[in-house]
């Protein structure tokens, strides 16, 4: 790795009620990598997420952005430092249109204020072009220039991932999370995401966090990969060293018993 | 459609040569009626203008931020009392009064006064969703409602507070000269509302109506710009509120009522929510139709529920959603 942490979670824990779902987590980010966080449903993958970019506070442990503390900070606090997500279940503003969306990523880059807004005073025009300018170049390079103006809600399921992973660029993150990116897209769509995620690691040089359940995907993109079991870490290295790991192999599949039937069972239902 | 070749041409508040034509046209008209019209009309146009800046505050808060309020007739209370008090009660030096210092500072005091009870009202919002937030807003009308009736050294109680004849130098504010002044205020709160939709702000307003969970994320305060919405909406309510009491000069509880916040409220919904023209129209419509209708005053809110209820089925966008399918149709037509 080599360069500098951009993220550095220690001993991380939340608890909802009884239900332990991150339990002392610890990853190190470097800036500039590619990593995926995997691992079966409810492993606590989108719940790092949450507590990331602060719609969750954990109970114990430190996550440190950038060499600060990002403890008690609010989420849009959390993305003015350089922190963008995407969703699972894909939060956009439906009843607006494409580049609307794209602008709201533009937000906390606004200097003027409500009186200059209010009165649509010369420095906030210019300043409003300006983010306008940067909106529609992201709408060139996620290939969206077609439904530019169309309502957000009228679009299919693969072309809102994009919008989003569109809004989430606007920001400028120095640190992208995706969700699930991949789902919901078809074989095609699915090809291009991966294009598009390796150019926005290169040419916008953002540090990207991918949680995905398409493995195939995962392990022809990451650097490396961490995976979650039950809010646990069980493994982490490179994709090959996780192919290979028994305990994912066990998080997976489930254990290698005498009755073939158990263990059939138990990977399903994981 | 026309071809845009500047990103600046997005902006433009009025597009085209029609547009400007036909708001020239109405500027000119709404200067030149009252050298036509009889009194009432002009009496009842600034009517229409005051429960217009009350609609188009409403909007920003209901139909733009998602933030459904049924006491809006408090922050009109508030703002109408507001002025009348500091017409009635502050000891104006004659001159001041007669260049119309008084009410001047009624209007601005009236305006500020409402914003900081939107904004303690809107703090519960950072908690309170849906439906529990309309119950909190409810219970406020109602409260500012008794307060008002049961306040008397303040208000007058229910014999009510009259406000002192209005001086602009050598005019009396009156008919016409007030008419002026509530189509220019009006005028002047719809432009910069209509900044405000198309600016930053009203997108982070509307992304919280939409999802405030990607608002934040994306960076919306949305402290800041709940209790905002909640202000501004309440400013325009008040501003409206002293227009009121200017008109009338006249003020008393029962002008304030839970039913006034429902008409307010029916005022957008017809209108349609989310639209500055859309706001101006409802109240439009919503002020001239009980004149009409006056002699089935009881009847009154059965009919604004009927209405509500009607455009919810029919046209949830409102009438301005509807006159834009029409003038979509036929600038495409024949296809």
């Amino acid at each position: 790795m080599g360069t500098s942490v951009l993220l550095n979670i220690e001993g991380l824990s939340i608890a909802f009620g009884g239900v332990v779902a991150l339990s002392n987590v610890d990853l190190d980010v470097s800036s500039g990598a590619l990593i995926s966080i995997i691992g079966p449903n409810g492993a606590g993958k989108t719940t790092l997420f949450n507590c990331i970019c602060g719609l969750y506070h954990a109970d114990s442990g430190m996550i440190r952005f950038s060499g600060a503390s990002l403890a008690g900070l609010k989420p849009d606090a959390i993305a003015r430092r350089g922190i963008a997500r995407t969703f699972q279940n894909i939060e956009l503003f439906l009843r607006m249109t494409v580049l609307e969306n794209l602008l709201l990523g533009r937000h906390l880059h606004f200097r003027a204020g409500f009186a200059a807004a209010s009165l649509g005073a010369p420095h906030w025009r210019r300043e409003e072009i300006r983010h306008r300018e940067v909106a529609e170049q992201i709408l060139d390079f996620l290939d969206l220039q077609a439904v530019r103006d169309r309502r957000v809600g009228d679009l299919s399921l693969g072309r809102q991932r994009m919008v989003e992973l569109g809004r989430a660029l606007a920001t400028e993150p120095a640190l992208l999370l995706l969700d699930e990116p991949s789902s919901g897209m078809t074989a095609e769509e699915k090809e291009d995401l991966v294009f598009r995620i390796r150019d926005i690691r290169d040419e916008m040089n953002a540090t990207i966090i991918l949680v995905e359940h398409d493995l195939k995907l995962v392990m022809g993109i990451s650097d490396w990969i961490a995976v979650l079991d039950h809010g646990v870490k069980i493994a982490q290295g490179s994709p090959e060293q996780i192919q290979m790991h028994p305990d994912v192999i066990k998080a997976y599949l489930g254990e290698p018993t005498e009755g073939g039937a158990d263990a059939r069972t138990r990977g399903t239902a994981t | 459609m026309e071809l845009k070749e500047r990103y600046e041409e997005d902006l433009f508040l009025v597009r085209g040569a029609l547009a400007w034509t036909a708001l020239l046209t109405l500027c000119a008209g709404l200067f030149l009626l009252p050298y036509v019209a009889r009194n009432y009309v002009l009496f009842t146009l600034s009517l229409v203008a005051v429960n217009a800046v009350i609609a188009v505050g409403l909007n920003l808060l209901v139909g733009y931020t998602g933030q459904i309020s049924l006491g809006h007739a408090g922050f009109v209370a508030i703002g109408a009392y507001t002025a009348g008090l500091v017409m009635a009660k502050l000891p104006w030096p004659e001159a001041a009064a007669a260049w119309g210092l008084s009410w001047l500072a009624a209007l601005a005091a009236a305006g500020l006064v409402a914003a900081i009870f939107g904004f303690l009202v809107g703090l519960p919002a950072l908690r309170l969703t849906g439906p529990y937030l309309t119950i909190a807003t409810l219970g406020f009308g109602i409260a500012v409602h008794q307060v008002l009736t049961n306040w008397d050294r303040l208000s007058g109680g229910r014999t009510g507070l009259f406000l002192p004849k209005l001086f602009f130098g050598p005019w009396r504010l009156e008919e016409r000269p007030l008419y002026y002044v509530t189509i220019l205020v009006a005028g002047l709160l719809i432009w910069v509302a209509s900044n405000l939709v198309r600016s930053h702000v009203g997108r982070a307003f509307v992304a919280i109506r939409d999802s405030d969970i990607a608002a934040a994320v994306t960076g919306v305060n949305l402290t800041a710009y709940k209790t905002l919405a909640f202000a501004v909406s309440a400013a325009y309510a008040g501003i409206g509120g002293a227009m009121l009491a200017f008109i009338l000069r006249y003020l008393e509880p029962q002008l304030f009522t839970l039913f006034e916040s429902i008409y307010y409220l029916s005022m957008i919904v017809i209108g349609g929510l989310g639209t500055v023209p859309g706001s101006v129209l409802g109240a439009a419509v919503l002020t001239v139709l009980p004149q009409q209708l006056a002699g089935l005053k009881e009847w009154l809110p059965i009919v604004y529920g009927a209405a509500i209820m009607f455009m919810m089925a029919v046209e949830p966008r409102g009438l301005y959603g509807r006159w834009v399918k029409i003038r979509l149709w036929f600038k495409t037509w024949p296809f």
